[in-house]
Order: structure tokens, then sequence, then C-alpha cells
């Protein structure tokens, strides 16, 4: 059985979106994805990573913790702050529903999320905070694809 | 992030090159903004063939130079956007306001 584990923290500072997203994207190449699953789940990242950034620290310091777990084809990954969280979680993940209209901020992060990934979960952390929990499954069986 | 522009007649195209996410969304802003106030313009193009990744910060930000823009009465359309930032852009309808075009 194919397994593996990873954990990150990172200040919660938007330079560091890139690095996150990054970081889980070369751990995941292990399941031979093709390019456009890279892609989803660096995208995925970026999004539960701005969250934290913009929403549950709200600019001020912070850490986020990332961790990502495979088995066999599946990639887990989950994302969590420490920040204010969520009041209410169906609301937020609602498409275009943002709390910062005027930030020109689109509401569209939680719908990226749940697109590209298999599967998402949002929950609030204990004392303080939200946990996102993701997962994606990587076709094994595609043509062209997931081949070394 | 890099942004190249040029006038062509009343077009404004825009070459948008590198990753938008929250850490250039507002020089990207900034940058636009400045931009569309230096000249008057019919219409604006941009092109994002060579930006390689854009997540929903990235959709704000042109959502917002759209309503900029409609309000001088100035279309904005979106060329040759790359895979993962089409993915994107597809996902979120934004062509209905924007509509892509291949040059």
């Amino acid at each position: 059985m194919n397994s593996n584990y990873m954990n990150l923290k990172i200040k919660a500072i938007s330079s560091n979106e890139a690095f996150a997203r990054s970081v889980v994207g070369a751990f995941c190449t292990q399941l031979n994805p093709t390019l456009d699953e890279i892609s989803d789940i660096k995208t995925a990242v970026s999004e539960a990573v701005t969250n934290c950034i913009v929403h549950a620290y709200v600019y001020k310091d912070g850490i986020i913790e990332i961790e990502a777990t495979i088995e066999d084809n599946r990639i887990h990954i989950e994302i969590k702050d420490t920040g204010i969280g969520i009041q209410d979680i169906e609301q937020a993940r609602r498409p275009f529903f943002t709390t910062k209209p005027d930030e020109e901020r689109s509401g569209m992060g939680f719908t990226v999320m749940e697109s590209f990934m298999d599967m998402l979960e949002v929950l609030p952390n204990e004392p303080c905070g939200t946990i996102v929990k993701m997962s994606k499954n990587f076709d094994v069986n595609s043509s062209g694809a997931n081949q070394t | 992030m890099n942004i190249q522009h040029k006038f062509n007649g009343g077009t404004l195209q825009i070459n948008l090159i590198g990753e938008l996410d929250e850490s250039h969304a507002e020089f990207v802003r900034d940058n636009l903004d400045e931009i569309f106030r230096s000249r008057a313009i019919d219409e604006v193009i941009i092109d994002l063939s060579k930006l390689s990744f854009m997540d929903s910060t990235g959709i704000g930000v042109l959502i917002g130079r759209y309503k900029i823009l409609n309000n001088r009465g100035i279309g904005l359309k979106i060329a040759r956007p790359s895979r993962p930032v089409d993915k994107v852009l597809s996902l979120t309808g934004i062509y209905k306001i924007m509509p892509k075009i291949i040059q």
C-alpha cells in the first residue's frame, strides 16, 4: 500500500501562498498526476490558504498548518488556522457569498475547492479557527496520464 | 508578476505574466487602474496566455476591473487564457460578462 505524510506550518502572509501550493503540488507528484490534477490541487490549496490570511487572521499574524496524507491513489489535505472562525459555514460555502464585497473578493473560494477536489469538508477548529479537509482521487487507469 | 501593455488605436492590450493570487492582487489592481486612466480607450483585451496560475482572488480582481470599465462604457475581453486559468474562469461563469476571444 502506497502511504505517505507531510506537515507544513507557515506564517499567514500572502507571499507564502505560492510556496504552500508548490509544496503540496510537489508532494502529490508521487501519485503520477496529470498536469490538470496538479493544477487542481494547487488551486484548491491556494484558496484555503487565502481564506486563512484574509478571513481567519484578517491580515494579522497567525500560523497556517497544512497536512497531507497519501493513501493508495488518494491525497487527503487538511488546512488549519486558529483565527476568528466562520460564523455560518453553510452560508460561507455558497457561490459568490463574501463577507468582504468592498475588497473585490469573488466569494468563489469554497466553490473552487469543491469543484477541483472530490471531497470538501469545512469544520470549526478547537478552540478557535477553521479546518478545511479535502481529498482527491487520482485515476490510475486514465490513458496517457498518471504514468511515469 | 509582470504586466505589459500596448495601445492599438482605441484598444488597450494587456498581458499578465506570472501567477495571480493574493500576494499580487494589489499590484495588478493598482497598475491596471493606472493604465486605464492614462488614455481614452474603447476596449480592453487582457491576454492570459502567460498567466500560469490564478485563483478566485484573481477572479475578484478581474470583476473589479470589469466594473470600473463598464462604468465608463468600455468593454473588456479575455484572450487566450492558459489551461489552468481557463478552468477557474469557466467555473465562475465570468465569460458571460467578459467574453473569451482567440486571437
